[in-house]
């Protein structure tokens, strides 16, 4: 079978293609433009509150230079994970954007649509029948959860892309996907090997990440064969090594050895990865396991109040000394007047504001520590007033040896009381079996 | 302590010391070593375990879900539960990328040459 070129114009939509990485990779011919645009790393609000975490300007801009490509060159562009959270309206706003650049440059595409969102009635009908298990953690879902959750998506793997290719899609904007499966599905359909199509779509999905040197947003060229496939980055200032490479291998994943996906999983046991020339590597050996029960991974978030927040800094070494004293006389004359109803947290930075519980504790007290004080509340005026009466109470209260009677704060910002909107957490992070891994996904056919 | 050896840090040691979600539930530490000869040395000392990181984080044996060898990359892979998932209310990491520290600090027996 002749090879077949992939490119991956960068990691992740609105992170910025570099104009000359674009060009020296379409000059490589590609068969197709396949990118990831989501992640679940930013956190649960973009999944709950149906926003993206990019930047629209800066996603048009990319969207933009693809569909220009394609549209020269007559091939397909996959995008996965569509809008970042790959929900409905994340799907929805990726549309949006998507017409409005065909109608500004003039373009026309056969497009597919693919919906990425769980169906609460068939998922509590799956948790009666016991085909649910919690990952990476030992809650088991409730009914109760699920009526709870704000969205659901599921994880597609390659057989909803296939429907839209098979449907005649020349432009495929999918919802939440697995990185590896947007990417692999016209290597697959073209019937290469699918242990390495998927390995090379693990390591093309971050675009320029397994090259170095790791700056930027970037491309990343994969060519498929029979036997094994390459990856190469078009920027000439990079270069793909057997270390950057296998290195990609271990990122954001607890186990380098094996990649998950609904209809079963790679395995790395056997890989081989070896220099093709300076700029390469050639990867060999990965396998597909088939799975006997396809799975498909859900994740879901639930809204737990709204948040309002103020930054703040002490200088002051006799407050830093009786910190903790302080903020428990803070806390309880909050409470004085707001008994319950709210959570008020402080993030004490230059003490443990970045690792929290982990933290294994510092030497010397800081000579100057930041303060964030949070207040999380089920409406947002509750946990304005609370804040409000927080962020007051701490500028004003006394502690021992106190000197600088004027103010126990420095605000860097006016106003102080910052409102951060709604505020979630994740849920729903399971895996549900599933005879046909494709069935849940809506393929539709969009007019455009 | 051998007469060969001196104490050297995990960061001293390796050429990256990193740490991310590995989804919103596992927080994953990479060792990754300059060459194969250095992360030889490293594994076969076996200098970590799932008592020695629980007590660099402190959290329980059980909360360090693996600690996996990657020799392709020269690797290390150390993954452990996060005490809640990414950005719940009290999170202070979401994207767990300064979590690496603790690690990166932890100091173990290394000959002068290996």
């Amino acid at each position: 079978m002749p090879s077949m070129t992939v490119l991956a114009p960068l990691g992740m939509l609105g992170y910025g293609i570099p104009l000359r990485s674009m060009d020296r990779g379409l000059a490589r011919d590609p068969a197709v433009l396949a990118l990831d645009a989501g992640s679940t790393d930013p956190g649960p609000y973009y999944l709950g509150a149906g926003v993206p975490f990019v930047n629209r300007r800066a996603a048009k801009r990319d969207l933009t230079m693809i569909l220009d490509a394609a549209r020269e060159r007559r091939i397909p562009v996959l995008i996965g994970s569509a809008g970042g959270g790959g929900g409905r309206p994340h799907l929805e706003w990726t549309i949006g954007l998507y017409r409005e650049i065909c109608r500004e440059r003039g373009h026309a595409f056969r497009t597919a649509t693919i919906d990425a969102e769980v169906d609460r009635t068939w998922l509590r009908a799956q948790i009666g029948a016991g085909r649910v298990r919690p990952l990476d953690h030992d809650r088991a879902l409730t009914a109760a959860a699920v009526d709870g959750a704000t969205r659901i998506v599921a994880q597609m793997g390659v057989e909803p892309f296939l429907a839209a290719l098979d449907a005649g899609a020349e432009v495929v904007i999918a919802g939440r996907a697995c990185d590896a499966a947007v990417i692999a599905a016209l290597p697959i359909r073209a019937g290469f090997d699918p242990g390495l199509a998927l390995h090379m779509g693990k390591i093309l999905e971050c675009g320029g990440a397994a090259a170095y040197p790791r700056h930027g947003s970037d491309g990343l060229l994969g060519v498929i064969e029979d036997a094994a496939f390459t990856v190469e980055p078009p920027n000439p200032d990079k270069v793909c090594t057997v270390a950057s490479v296998a290195a990609h291998s271990l990122y954001e994943r607890a186990n380098p050895y094996e990649l998950h996906l609904p209809h079963g999983h790679i395995d790395l046991k056997a890989t081989r990865f070896e220099a093709a020339g300076d700029r390469a590597v050639r990867v060999s050996g990965t396998r597909f396991v088939p799975s006997a029960t396809p799975t498909l991974k859900l994740e879901g978030v639930a809204r737990v109040g709204f948040r309002t927040l103020a930054i703040a800094g002490v200088r002051e070494p006799r407050l830093i000394a009786h910190l903790d004293a302080y903020l428990a006389n803070v806390r309880s004359r909050v409470a004085e007047t707001y008994p319950d109803g709210y959570r008020l947290l402080f993030h004490v930075y230059g003490r443990d504001g970045v690792m929290g519980r982990l933290e294994p504790g510092a030497a010397a007290p800081p000579h100057e520590i930041g303060l964030v004080i949070e207040v999380i509340a089920d409406d947002p005026e509750t946990s304005a007033a609370v804040l409000a009466l927080a962020r007051s109470v701490a500028l004003h209260v006394t502690y021992p040896g106190r000197q600088a009677i004027a103010g126990n704060l420095a605000f860097p910002f006016s106003p102080s009381d910052l409102r951060a909107g709604e505020a979630y957490e994740f849920t729903i992070h399971h895996l549900v079996a599933v005879d046909d891994p494709g069935a849940l996904f809506r393929v539709e056919m969009l007019e455009c | 302590m051998v007469p060969w050896a001196r104490m050297r840090t995990i960061g001293e040691i390796a050429t990256f010391v990193t740490s991310k979600n590995a989804g919103p539930f596992l927080l994953t530490l990479d060792i990754v070593f300059p060459d194969e000869a250095t992360y030889r040395a490293f594994v076969a000392r076996r200098p970590l375990d799932r008592a020695t990181v629980a007590r660099l984080y402190g959290l329980t044996p059980e909360d360090v879900v693996d600690i996996i060898e990657f020799e392709p990359a020269f690797a290390v892979k150390v993954t452990l539960k996060r005490p809640w998932p990414s950005g719940a209310v009290g999170e202070t990491d979401v994207y767990g990328a300064q979590q690496h520290v603790p690690l990166a600090r932890h100091a173990i027996e290394w000959p002068e040459t290996v």
